[in-house]
């Protein structure tokens, strides 16, 4: 379980504050489908951000799992995102370098994995995502979509019981699309929080639960 | 992490950025190996020139007539003006000194040597038996000058290497007869060829008895006296007791200048250490220059190094886990350029070696490793700092470059 309470976010530009969260309070159950939207600028991103340790509120408190998250040490935030969150990006962010089996290798291997079970799980899981053939292509030589789903299929190969997803979809074509939503709803079939945000009001109202953002604080929270 | 897996990484980000790894080699291996060339090049013009001075043998002394006021070497060596000639009885009378060792009288002089139709303008020098140790000759057939009464003029000669092959070819020089002037002279030696003096080639010298070449030029005046001391503590003793000496011969006038192989053994070598030092002033230069081209790649690599930071952390590397990836990548360029720059610099030293054999040209430790100790530093610190400061953001402002 999730839980936001009082979440401030502010950043300074210049000598302006921009107020992007503003006191956001929010419980997400576990194995919940939720979706993210709103204009531009509405902060749908920095709370995805914030869920996914990879940026610090200003002030409130995060509990994950009933642990408070917010004030631990940057190394107990790294060994909790490796664990429990899984993370997908807009722009895939694969190491460019590095084939893709490498690219959803590379958390078992900053985890300290033995190679022989390292190998094992990747397999499994590019085997789950039809990638076998593409295992040892680089990103480059992937489509739009092939890259978002080794990009899944990093964020989920630690069995994470969150997946939060930003702009999953922003990048690619309608078809392949459809194709990372299916993926990502599968995965939340089989158990797991998923969070989308997206602009794609297609993709945004097949969630369970729908929240609507504008400057900074939830307007609408609707489920069914 | 495992370190095995560390290593893969770095290597692997090196192999597969290519390009940039290769500029950064390049880099480096160019700083480190213009210094190691060009000191090398300094220090074995240094060693050659003091090499030459040591082959004359480092306890020395030189008696040149004449008086001069200067006290630098070269003045006085070339100073000619002679108010009185120096004699072999002064030349007797030194080597008579306690302090002396070894002791040889000099005359230079050039005729024309003619052996058969085979003519030639020769330089001549004429001193006595002594003269093969103080200046560290060998033979290479044969004897040298006989010993005994130094004014008994005996017709025998010594012959260099290249007198040998101009006038004799193939054919046996020993026994043979060489006409000097208008006087003949029995070769009954040959000079080995390496020994090596300032301003004469030993190879193309015939050496005949000091009396004889008296006789051959009419003059008694000697050139030099060339004295070795016994120690070289007792080198300024010595000094004072050759000026009484010759002194108290020439009706008390202190009419020679009194010259030590290590005054001008020195100044050469305060020279041509300001030569090193220029030249490895040249090498810093490309260091420094090698270096900004490091740091270069580097700043430029860091924002994309930066997103791959953020990617990292945001699958769970902690920030010692960042900093030891990069530190393991910029210590395997470092080292591999090193290593490259040594090559490249060993293999122009060993060229230049080749093509001028006389010079010894190895850089001096402290230049070597000034050049890759600040290589791998450049190498390091523009490779580390920027990870670090990158590390050190939250993950999403990493993520955005």
């Amino acid at each position: 379980m999730i839980t936001l309470e009082g979440i401030n976010r502010i950043f300074q530009v210049g000598d302006q504050q921009v107020h992007a969260l503003d006191d956001i309070s929010l419980t997400i159950q576990p194995g919940e489908y939720l979706s993210l939207m709103g204009p531009s600028g509405s902060g749908k991103s920095t709370l995805l951000n914030i869920l996914g340790l990879l940026d610090k509120p200003t002030s409130g408190r995060y509990l994950l799992e009933g642990r408070e998250v917010t004030s631990l040490s940057d190394d107990e935030q790294a060994s909790v995102r490796g664990e429990k969150i899984g993370f997908v990006f807009q722009f895939f962010h694969l190491v460019p370098r590095m084939s893709a089996f490498e690219n959803v290798e590379l958390p078992l291997v900053l985890a300290g994995m033995a190679p022989s079970v390292r190998r094992e799980r990747v397999h499994v899981i590019l085997e789950q995502l039809g990638l076998m053939d593409r295992a040892h292509h680089r990103p480059d030589q992937l489509s739009g979509g092939q890259r978002q789903r080794i990009a899944i299929a990093r964020a989920t190969i630690m069995k994470p019981s969150l997946l939060l997803a930003d702009e999953p979809t922003g990048n690619l074509d309608s078809r392949s699309g459809t194709d990372v939503v299916e993926v990502l709803e599968q995965l939340n079939a089989g158990g797991i929080t998923l969070v989308v945000v997206t602009h794609d009001g297609q993709v945004g109202k097949r969630a369970g639960r729908r929240l609507r953002m504008v400057d900074g604080a939830i307007v609408k929270d609707e489920r069914g | 992490m495992r370190l095995g897996d560390t290593g893969k990484f770095a290597a692997q980000s090196l192999i597969r950025a290519r390009g940039r790894t290769l500029l950064m080699l390049l880099a480096m291996s160019i700083g480190v190996s213009a210094v190691v060339i060009l000191t090398g090049l300094g220090e074995g013009a240094r060693r050659f020139v003091t090499g030459e001075f040591a082959s004359l043998g480092t306890n020395l002394v030189i008696v040149i007539p004449g008086r001069s006021e200067t006290t630098g070497g070269a003045a006085a060596l070339m100073a000619g003006e002679t108010p009185r000639d120096l004699t072999v009885d002064d030349y007797l009378a030194l080597s008579r000194n306690p302090l002396v060792s070894l002791a040889a009288p000099v005359m230079v002089g050039a005729a024309g040597a003619a052996r058969g139709r085979l003519e030639r303008e020769i330089s001549v020098v004429g001193t006595t038996s002594e003269f093969l140790k103080i200046r560290h000759l060998s033979m290479d057939r044969g004897k040298f000058l006989p010993g005994g009464d130094p004014s008994r003029a005996v017709n025998v000669c010594v012959i260099g290497e290249k007198i040998k092959q101009e006038l004799f070819g193939k054919e046996q020089a020993l026994g043979e007869w060489l006409r000097l002037g208008d006087r003949r002279f029995r070769v009954i030696g040959v000079l080995a060829t390496g020994g090596r003096s300032i301003g004469v080639d030993i190879q193309e010298l015939v050496v005949i008895p000091v009396a004889s070449a008296q006789a051959l030029f009419n003059s008694p005046g000697l050139f030099r006296i060339l004295v070795e001391a016994r120690s070289r503590d007792v080198m300024p003793r010595l000094q004072d007791q050759i000026r009484r000496t010759i002194a108290e011969r020439h009706q008390g006038e202190e009419d020679v200048t009194v010259v030590t192989q290590d005054a001008v053994l020195a100044t050469f070598d305060n020279i041509l250490r300001a030569l090193t030092f220029t030249v490895g002033g040249i090498g810093a230069i490309s260091l420094a220059v090698a270096g900004i081209l490091i740091m270069n790649i580097m700043l430029v690599a860091v924002s994309q190094r930066t997103r791959e930071i953020g990617l990292l952390k945001a699958v769970g590397a902690t920030r010692g886990q960042v900093t030891m990836l990069f530190l393991s990548e910029a210590v395997l360029l470092a080292s591999l350029g090193g290593l490259l720059g040594l090559l490249l610099g060993y293999l122009g030293t060993t060229a230049i070696h080749g093509v001028y054999p006389d010079m010894d040209s190895q850089a001096p430790l402290w230049a070597v490793l000034a050049a890759i100790g600040v290589s791998s530093l450049t190498g390091l610190v523009f490779g580390i700092v920027p990870a670090r400061r990158a590390a050190a953001l939250e993950p999403v402002e990493a993520l955005n470059g």
